[in-house]
């Protein structure tokens, strides 16, 4: 599979604050690969990076197979971009802020009516932005890095600050355009939204990748108890081995009907990534 | 070509909702139409009203008005998004300044309409005001590019376009200031304006007023080096 993005070993500093360190990954097309770390670990310097609003100091990066220090504005008609700060023009319409977009990126205006309701903004399509709530505005700032059909989506923070119901249509919304073939980077600090979103993440602290893999297999990784957590009818909490070991017991609890629920001892990827790290994602 | 229409169309629509913009490009030649009607003083030069507000127009309107655009665009991260969206640099800038110059001129004609010239001299003055107002633009782009936010983009504005809008004025006043005021285009522009009907460039008049283009023009390459559109 065709990667659309290379990172290779890029460092990045701003004056004397090293904030970005030896960063290496690839993100093959049409997967969804989640940067997740804290504020302040390095994330949207990456995106600008990798976008070519800045130019690593060493390394290199690739994207849609360019180098990103070489890409130009027509280049950048070719990917979709959600910024932290929404960039949106609070005195026009949600219809005029995406009409105006579309006439940039040569779109027919019809294309507008679809896209709201597919972001479930028709409704709200004559009020003004500075109207909207967080939410709103974070789906018409969506709406918009979604205009120009790009191949690649760049989301930052997409669902900072949202409630959960926008958050999971946010997500669906993602996972369509997965399934249409786009390439999403998003950065985020939700761990849940690592875990179900994503691909491939990767764990970003203090500018260094400390961990990189699908979510399923870090947490398999760092899964170091290795147990069964058995819960049992009467309330008892039983912990087990996770091998061939327990199969009588629990073959005996189970033949009882005793069993409420059985867990794996998995750690979360908060937990792995204070285990990394000695600190939390927030 | 697209793209600075597509800026251009933007730009219109938000400045029908930007009372702060819009008050710039009504309220000088307002002013204009109201006190040339109104007021009529013995021994008051013809066009007094409109040779003096032309003068202000033209010192303050562009100015201020695209200052305060490009410095807002790049506080909300607008401009930012746009540059990221297959906008070269050059077309935003032809997009707001050719949207703000055409504004201004629709101004300039309405004002020009209030006094009381033929065709011929009708058309010298557009041509006056036009040249005007394009120094101006490269003023207003100058601090709109060296501004972070729109609060700094006023700060340096209003006492910018209060020096070249008042003194053609207050050269009228004082002899010294006069000889100052002789170098700033809006003075150039404003003795023109006084002499519509029998307008006899010299060399000096149009090495100053070429003067003034080339130094707003390095100051705002340099200011747009500096800090760019983002």
């Amino acid at each position: 599979m065709k990667n659309a993005v290379t990172a290779r070993d890029i460092s990045h500093s701003f004056g004397t604050n090293r904030v970005l360190n030896h960063i290496t990954f690839v993100i093959p097309s049409g997967e969804i690969f989640g940067l997740l770390g804290p504020s302040g670990a390095g994330k949207t310097t990456l995106i600008k990076l990798l976008t070519g609003q800045l130019k690593q100091d060493s390394g290199y990066a690739e994207l849609l197979g360019k180098d990103t220090k070489e890409l130009s504005a027509s280049d950048h008609g070719q990917i979709g971009i959600m910024m932290d700060s929404l960039g949106l023009y609070d005195r026009l319409s949600v219809y005029n802020n995406l009409a105006f977009y579309a006439d940039i990126y040569r779109v027919s205006h019809n294309k507008i009516a679809d896209i709201l309701k597919g972001i479930g903004l028709y409704e709200a399509r004559n009020t003004a932005v500075s109207k909207l709530s967080k939410g709103m505005k974070n789906r018409l700032s969506l709406a918009r890095a979604l205009m120009n059909d790009a191949g690649i989506l760049f989301l930052d923070e997409p669902t900072s600050g949202l409630d959960p119901v926008t958050t999971r249509e946010i997500h669906s919304i993602l996972r369509e355009q997965r399934e249409k073939g786009k390439t999403i980077f998003l950065t985020t600090h939700n761990m849940f939204e690592a875990e179900s979103l994503c691909d491939h993440i990767a764990l970003l602290s203090e500018g260094s990748i400390v961990e990189y893999g699908t979510p399923a297999d870090i947490c398999r990784k760092y899964n170091h108890l290795n147990m069964l957590r058995v819960t049992l009818k009467g309330g008892e909490i039983i912990s087990l081995e996770n091998s061939s070991a327990s199969a009588l017991q629990m073959k005996e609890y189970l033949e009882r009907n005793a069993v409420e629920t059985i867990h794996s001892t998995e750690p979360t990827l908060e937990t792995v990534f204070i285990e990394l790290t000695g600190k939390g994602l927030d | 070509m697209h793209n600075i229409i597509a800026i251009f169309k933007k730009q219109l629509k938000d400045t029908l909702k930007n009372k702060t913009v819009l008050i710039q490009f009504v309220m000088f030649p307002v002013l204009t139409l109201v006190m040339n009607n109104t007021i009529k003083i013995d021994g008051m030069p013809e066009n007094f009203f409109v040779n003096l507000f032309a003068t202000m127009y033209i010192g303050m309107a562009p100015l201020t008005s695209i200052a305060a655009i490009v410095a807002e665009e790049k506080e909300q991260n607008t401009l930012r998004v746009l540059l990221m969206s297959n906008v070269k640099p050059r077309e935003y800038l032809l997009g707001v300044g050719s949207y703000i110059w055409l504004a201004c001129m629709l101004g300039a004609l309405v004002i020009c309409a209030a006094g009381s010239y033929t065709i011929h001299e009708s058309i010298i003055f557009m041509i006056i005001m036009a040249t005007g107002i394009l120094v101006s633009l490269l003023i207003g782009l100058a601090i709109g590019a060296w501004s972070k936010t729109q609060m700094m983009a006023t700060s340096i504005s209003i006492p910018v376009m209060m020096i070249f809008s008042f003194l053609p004025m207050l050269s009228m006043f004082h002899t010294g200031i006069a000889k100052i005021a002789k170098f700033t285009y809006s003075e150039q522009v404003s003795m023109m304006l006084n002499q519509v009907s029998s307008l006899q460039l010299e060399v000096n008049n149009v090495v100053i007023l070429i003067a003034n283009i080339f130094l707003f023009t390095v100051l705002f390459s340099f200011a747009y080096k500096k800090c760019g559109l983002d």
